[in-house]
């Protein structure tokens, strides 16, 4: 279990972790969700190690994090930071290659060769392994770097907004793939997103933050309401749950008229009356 | 199907790699060729066959040679076409592990001021004398020790925790300008006649080659470059960036103070001997990049040899651009590099 203690984290004289607590499970899907600023980032960069908070305490399976043993406590994390730029001259394979850095060596090992292209086949894009991946989109470099993070076998997974890129078929793609796996493997899994319906869908804890606290916490059917979202992110929402009681969170325009159809656009619904 | 395609990229990733081993054997003839002509070339041309039969002699083959062309070979040119290919290769993977810290195509040793940090020092020597010393040690060794001063300067910035490559690109250059600057005072305050030997040392030289002087630069520079090959993985990783190479398990602050450490080291040592020999540190990786890609366990010694071909190469032609004078490799390295130079600009722009 990862668990976060009284945890005091600023930067630049804002103070991004206020006495933050909470622990996570393994086996569960935890994402952060929060407004722009709020310190989600900072937030798995202080996990990770990178960040020094000013007081508190940070620990898995019992073991704290120190600053002495940095490296043995990175060895447990997978992760995958926000930025997808990939402009290097190395082909894809090469890339989730590096997500297993320690067991390089000179000489490439076939099976380890094979895990990284068995990793970019289960997330369909063994098809682009040989290509260069400064050649790729934005979205497929984001898929690479995922494969490259699973790569590590984690017991800790921290993504940061993994899906900021992706269309709608990867953005499922990489989700569904990110439960299974956390669920088969165990994994303490950590992701920030912004949209709150992936993270009802998805999330099996949903830690809601907001100035440097986290005050919402628990299953998404539980704790996202209309109130929540208000008092998040200021803006007015409908929350309806589908037959799985999954939520639904539908955003609603201030000030808002219902669109009245164009001159054009009626001209088209006739004419398509008419061909059928 | 899936398991066709699976062995299939296996393969290409094989074919791939076997390719890159040929482009590195490709060079090392290439390399081989332009070292053989450049032992031949000099005020009595020697064949080719001539220079392989000495060689060949000289690492103990039973071939008869001609004594002439054996002291010739062994005891003037050899040192020097070593040193040629030495001092190329350390300048080569200089830049290339520079580019590589920095995720920037244009730093290299003599881009961030080492160099000219270097060539101060050896005019300050010049100016203020050996002190007791033998002046043959006290230059290099005036290069090597400021050299290594604007290193050390780059190394407290680089332990900085907020600074960024960028910046520390912009203080190397900014230390060039300094040192630049405190050379021509020194050139300004001097005789004519030192002055004259301070821009010979400046133009760069080969011509103080010696089988003492090459045994210092090969056992510094073969002792940094198992350290660098060592890292190979680590060093390619971080040029996803220092963030993402975190995220690898790299210690990004301690791979980036050793490599800079060895680096200052390897530059600081050859700079010493040879004096200034610019564009290599540049043009050498970047040719790397395009022809193997930035796998560092290509990269490395791709750069390497395509610097040491450069430096060879350019040594030959400074021996036949006029004949029978040496024309300072200096001069000739900077000529051959700006062609290049702007062939890589203008080709990231297609």
């Amino acid at each position: 279990m990862l668990k976060i203690k009284n945890l005091n984290v600023s930067l630049d004289n804002l103070t991004l972790a206020k006495d933050m607590s909470f622990s996570l499970e393994p086996g569960k899907v935890n994402v952060i969700i929060g407004p722009n600023g709020t310190g989600k980032s900072t937030l798995l960069k202080t996990l990770f190690g990178d960040i020094l908070p000013e007081s508190g305490d940070i620990s898995f399976n019992e073991a704290s994090l120190k600053r002495k043993q940095l490296s043995q406590w990175r060895e447990q994390f997978g992760y995958m930071p926000q930025d997808i730029k990939l402009d290097i001259e190395l082909s894809v394979l090469e890339v989730v290659l590096l997500g297993k850095l320690d067991a390089l060596s000179l000489r490439l090992d076939d099976a380890l060769i094979k895990k990284a292209l068995i990793a970019l086949e289960k997330i369909g894009l063994l098809h682009l392994a040989n290509r260069p991946v400064n050649r790729l989109s934005g979205g497929q470099c984001q898929m690479i770097l995922f494969a490259q993070a699973l790569m590590r076998t984690p017991k800790i997974l921290m993504l940061d907004e993994p899906v900021s890129a992706l269309d709608l078929h990867f953005q499922h793609v990489l989700l569904d793939h990110l439960d299974t796996e956390t669920k088969q493997q165990g994994w303490v899994t950590l992701m920030v997103l912004h949209d709150l319906n992936l993270a009802a869908q998805y999330a099996d804890n949903l830690l809601v933050l907001k100035d440097g606290n986290v005050i919402a916490s628990g299953h998404p059917s539980e704790i996202l309401t209309p109130a929540l979202v208000k008092d998040v992110y200021d803006v007015n929402a409908e929350v309806t749950k589908d037959s799985y009681g999954i939520p639904f969170i539908r955003t609603i325009r201030q000030g808002f008229t219902p669109h009245q159809p164009t001159i054009k656009s009626q001209h088209l619904q006739s004419k398509r009356t008419i061909c059928i | 199907m899936q398991s066709d395609l699976l062995s299939d990229a296996l393969s290409n990733q094989r074919r791939s790699e076997k390719r890159r081993w040929s482009v590195i054997g490709i060079l090392l003839i290439v390399l081989v060729s332009s070292f053989i002509l450049d032992i031949a070339t000099g005020p009595s041309l020697l064949n080719v066959k001539e220079v392989a039969n000495a060689l060949l002699h000289l690492i103990g083959f039973p071939i008869e040679v001609d004594p002439t062309t054996k002291v010739i070979v062994s005891s003037l040119r050899l040192p020097i076409a070593i040193m040629a290919v030495i001092v190329g290769g350390v300048l080569g993977v200089g830049g290339a592990e520079m580019q590589t810290l920095l995720n920037n195509p244009m730093a290299s040793p003599y881009t961030l001021g080492m160099a000219a940090a270097a060539g101060f020092g050896a005019a300050l020597t010049l100016y203020f004398g050996s002190l007791g010393l033998n002046a043959n040690v006290a230059v290099p060794l005036g290069a090597f020790v400021c050299c290594m001063l604007a290193a050390a300067f780059l190394f407290a910035l680089a332990t900085m925790r907020h600074i960024s490559s960028g910046q520390l690109i912009l203080a190397g250059i900014a230390l060039l300008f300094l040192f630049q600057s405190l050379l021509s005072l020194v050139q300004f305050v001097s005789s004519p006649e030192l002055s004259q030997q301070i821009l010979f040392w400046l133009f760069g030289s080969l011509s103080k080659a010696s089988w003492s002087n090459l045994s210092i630069i090969a056992g510094i520079t073969s002792v940094c470059i198992f350290f660098l090959i060592r890292d190979a993985w680590k060093l390619t990783a971080l040029r996803l960036g220092e963030e993402r190479a975190k995220s690898l398990g790299v210690n990004v602050s301690r791979l980036r103070l050793k490599t800079l450490f060895i680096v200052a080291i390897m530059t600081a040592t050859v700079t010493s001997f040879v004096g200034i020999i610019g564009f290599i540190g540049i043009v050498a990786p970047n040719i790397a990049k395009i022809l193997v890609g930035e796998d560092q366990r290509f990269f490395l010694p791709l750069s390497f040899l395509i610097g040491a071909f450069l430096l060879s190469s350019a040594s030959v032609l400074s021996k036949v651009i006029v004949p029978g004078a040496l024309f300072p490799i200096g001069i000739v390295t900077a000529i051959i590099g700006v062609p290049f130079f702007f062939w890589l600009i203008l080709g990231k722009r297609r």
